[in-house]
This record gives C-alpha cells, structure tokens and sequence, in this order.
C-alpha cells in the first residue's frame, strides 16, 4: 500500500521579500509589484515523482535548497503544490523542531498536552499516553517546571518523546536527532526502530549519511528541486556524496 | 477542534496568570487608567457635561478594551506562531479564536469591578444584564474575531499592517461615542456614527450597564455588523490560509 505518492509535483514560491516590505512601499511601486509577482519565482519542486510504501523509512538526501523541507511540508499538508499532486494516506505527525509548538511559561506536562492536540490528538487521547511520554523522556523531576527553564537537549527530548508515542501512520523528521546526549540518542534510534516495526512510514531528512545508511530502506537524492536518484541508501550516498555540492 | 481551543485558550489565560500573580489586577487596571486620564481631561478639563461621566466611561471603556486587545494584538498572531504553521497542519483560524475568547473572558470577569462602580454611585444592576450580556457579548466575539482573523491573515502578507491596525484603532475609537455621548455630536453627524461598526455595540454596552435597557435597533444593527465582519474574516482567511506557510 502506498503512504506517500507525489505525481508530477512542482512548487514554487514568489519572491515574497518583494511584497513583505509592506503596504506602503507595494502601493507606491505598484507597477513594479505586480511585474515582479510574474517574474521572480522560486522553483523549489520541478517535476517530482516518487511513492513511499506504507511502513517504509526513506531518507530524503541533498543539498541546502534541494527541496528537502518543501518535500516535508507538501506530506504534513502545510503547503499546496501549484501543478501536480501529492496523496498522503494517514495521519501524519511531523517531529517539530526545537521547541516549536511549546510554550516557554507552561510546565512540561501543560506542553505534552498542547502539544499532541496541534497534533490532532483529542486531549483524552493525549492524557491517555502521558506517562509512557514521561517516562520515555526520563524528565520526571521537572516535568512541572515551566519549559523556558529547560535546557535545549531537555526541549529535545520531550519533543522526540511526544511526537513518538502519539502513534503516526507517518512520521516527518527533520534534522532533529544530533540534539540530546548519546544515550539518548541512541534511545531515539532503538525507538525509531521499534516504530519502523510497527508499520508506521517515516520519512527523514537529515545531512548525517550514517543516519540514514543506519535507518533508512531507501534514500531519495533531491537536486536542485528535482529527484536526481533513487534506490539503495548505499549507493544512492555513494552518488550524493561524490556529487560536485550545488547550493542554490 | 474544541479541544484545541480550549487548550488554546486556557494556555492564553496561564500563561497571563503565570508571569503575574496580578493578572486579573492587570487586565482590570488597565480600562481602569484609561477612564481615570478620559475623566481628568475630558471630564474636568475640557467639562464633558455626561451625567455620572466615570461611569460612563467604565460601561463604554471595559467593552472597548476588549475589541481594542484582540484586534491590536491580531497582526501578530499567526507570526508568533511560525515555526508552527510552516510544520503542522492544524486550523490556523482557532489560534485567533483562543485569543479572542481570552479577551472576551477577562471582560467577563471584569464585569464585577463594573458593578462595584455602579454601587457605588448608587445604581442597581439589572435582570436584563442576563440577557443583554451574552447577546453582546457573543455579537462582540463575532465581530473581533472576524476583524481579527481578516487582520492577522493579510498582515503575513503585508508586514506593515500592524501600524495601520494601531492607527486604525485610534480612529476608531475617537469616532465612537466611548469618551463622548452619542447625544453630544451635533444632529447633522448624528446617524453617521452609526456608519462605525462598532459604534451600535457600544453603546448598547453603555445602555445595558447604564440604565439596564436593551435598544432592539441597535442590537440588531449590531449583529448585522458582527456577521459582516465574520464573514469577511472567513473569506480572508479562506482565502489566503493555504498560503500561510510560504510567507510565514
């Protein structure tokens, strides 16, 4: 069964600097605003296929502005694609970067809650997982300490520890698992393999190659928004990595 | 989606509470300052002749404050919330929601210092107040959280919004009967005011904690008003929400 099927899928963005500057100045230069709407666009996703199987893990390999993160986005539903189409089956929870979706002044425990429901959890079902949170988190102590008070391996955890236990058909990983000490790290990867057994389709983005040769069954090369290869983790890294770099 | 707003909205109300244990004191004392300094100026000063002129004030200034909070604090909404709109898919719309509501709720609480005012001057509170304040009320949540929503979505798009939105809500409120009586404006102006939307909504404030009488027309009027300004937010919103995270 596929999770994850992206057909033909091309994203690009305005240069919304253009625009962001505000009212005022758009409204002064209002010629030029709209000339450059058509102008300058970013391709980030040109003409991108490919299909995750459910229960696969697939790392997703490339340069800075490869279209690694819109990748990501496109799959939690954040972002529409302009041509093409992308079929997500599943609920999808992405792993947030550090601290994005806490709140600095609510305790621990306040934060798991708020948390699992942006998620789309209902607060039953999020009270439900708590203590298998806690206890995976090994932050017992301070778990009634506001956040603001936590060191950022602290926040890391937590964040690891929620998004884990609140069961995801598909898992997003972004550039998360170097943060934590190395016990803990290797907790993250015996969890994420006992998560791979169970069924659940991730998909990760990361610049560690011996995370990916470790984790994943196949790697995506992503190139300048477009797929550049496909298949084994090994030899599609042995091609990405002796690639000239190209940074957009 | 409830429990997404009310875990939203309670994070909101702890988060005021958190940092000071004078957070009700706060939220009272700041419509409180703004009566006294309107009392001072335009009371003895400029000899603004309103019968009981600081109750005045207070019936129209508590309501006010509330409108003036959330839509002061719209522009920000979806920025201060980033990380989150560009990773999760969740309805955006309830962040403003909750915040509104948190407003709405701190004038809710706030109504007892109101009574203490009217006792003092000797006045009694009325049995229609427990049908006035929730028509009201829900009218006013209807018309900030429109407002709101209209304001917070475009201002993503035009970061300067947020000083014509502090603009905006001083013209607003000098051009509605809060610091003046509507029986003051020179009959030629007089139905003009009630081209401001917000102008039939607080004076029916005014009427209700003043006198305890609930004027039809005005309310009316006033839910024509809200559900304009609601639909307008929801159009906005609809509109531009799939592109939330691309300029975030």
């Amino acid at each position: 069964m596929t999770a994850v099927r992206f057909e033909h899928v091309s994203k690009w963005y305005p240069r919304y600097h253009q625009l962001v500057r505000g009212f005022k100045a758009s409204l002064l230069h209002l010629p030029e605003t709209l000339r450059s709407f058509k102008r300058e666009q970013f391709l980030a996703l040109h003409d991108v296929s490919f299909q995750i199987q459910k229960g696969e893990t697939v790392g997703l390999v490339g340069a800075n502005g490869s279209g690694k993160s819109t990748t990501l986005a496109l799959i939690a539903g954040v972002l529409v694609p302009q041509t093409g189409r992308v079929e997500v089956k599943g609920r999808v929870c992405p792993l947030l970067e550090l601290g994005a979706g806490f709140h600095p002044d609510l305790t621990g425990r306040e934060n798991i809650v708020l948390n699992g429901i942006l998620q789309g959890l209902t607060r039953r079902e999020v009270l439900g997982r708590m203590d298998e949170i806690i206890a995976f988190s090994e932050l017992e102590y301070f778990l009634d300490q506001p956040i603001r008070t936590y060191s950022s391996g602290m926040i890391a955890r937590l964040g690891f520890s929620i998004a884990a236990h609140l069961d995801p058909e598909i898992l997003l990983i972004d550039e998360i698992l170097s943060v934590g000490d190395l016990h803990f790290q290797e907790k993250c990867r015996d969890k994420l393999r006992e998560i791979k057994t169970r069924q659940v389709t991730i998909v990760l983005v990361t610049h560690a190659s011996a995370e990916v040769r470790r984790l994943c069954d196949r790697a995506i090369w992503l190139q300048e928004g477009r797929v550049v290869g496909t298949g084994d983790p090994d030899s599609v890294l042995a091609r990405y990595e002796q690639s000239p770099c190209v940074v957009r | 989606m409830k429990d997404l707003l009310l875990v939203l909205t309670q994070k909101e109300i702890k988060v005021r509470y958190k940092n000071s244990w004078l957070g009700y004191a706060w939220s009272v004392a700041n419509p409180l300052a703004f009566a006294l300094i309107y009392f001072v100026a335009f009371g003895i000063f400029m000899r603004v002749e309103v019968p009981n002129y600081p109750l005045f004030l207070i019936a129209g200034l508590f309501p006010w404050h509330w409108l003036a909070n959330s839509i002061g604090a719209a522009p920000n909404i979806f920025l201060a919330n980033a990380t989150l709109i560009k990773k999760v898919r969740f309805p955006r719309n309830v962040l403003v929601a909750s915040t509104v509501l948190n407003d709405g709720l701190h004038f809710l609480l706030s109504i007892p210092v109101i009574l203490g005012f009217l006792i003092a001057f000797r006045f009694a509170p009325s049995w229609s107040w427990l049908i006035g304040i929730p028509l009201l009320a829900l009218a006013q949540f209807m018309m900030a959280y429109g407002l709101a929503l209209a304001i917070a979505s475009v201002n993503l798009f035009f970061r300067d919004l947020d000083r014509l939105t502090a603009i905006a809500i001083t013209f607003l409120f000098f051009l509605t009967p809060i610091a003046y009586s509507s029986s003051m404006i020179p009959t030629p102006y007089q139905a003009m005011i009630y081209l401001n939307p917000i102008a039939p909504l607080m004076v029916s404030w005014q009427q209700l904690f003043l006198s305890g009488s609930l004027s039809w027309p005005l309310l009316l009027l006033s839910y024509g008003y809200a559900l304009a300004c609601l639909g307008l937010g929801s159009l906005v919103y609809l509109k531009l929400s799939s592109r939330f995270a691309e300029v975030v």
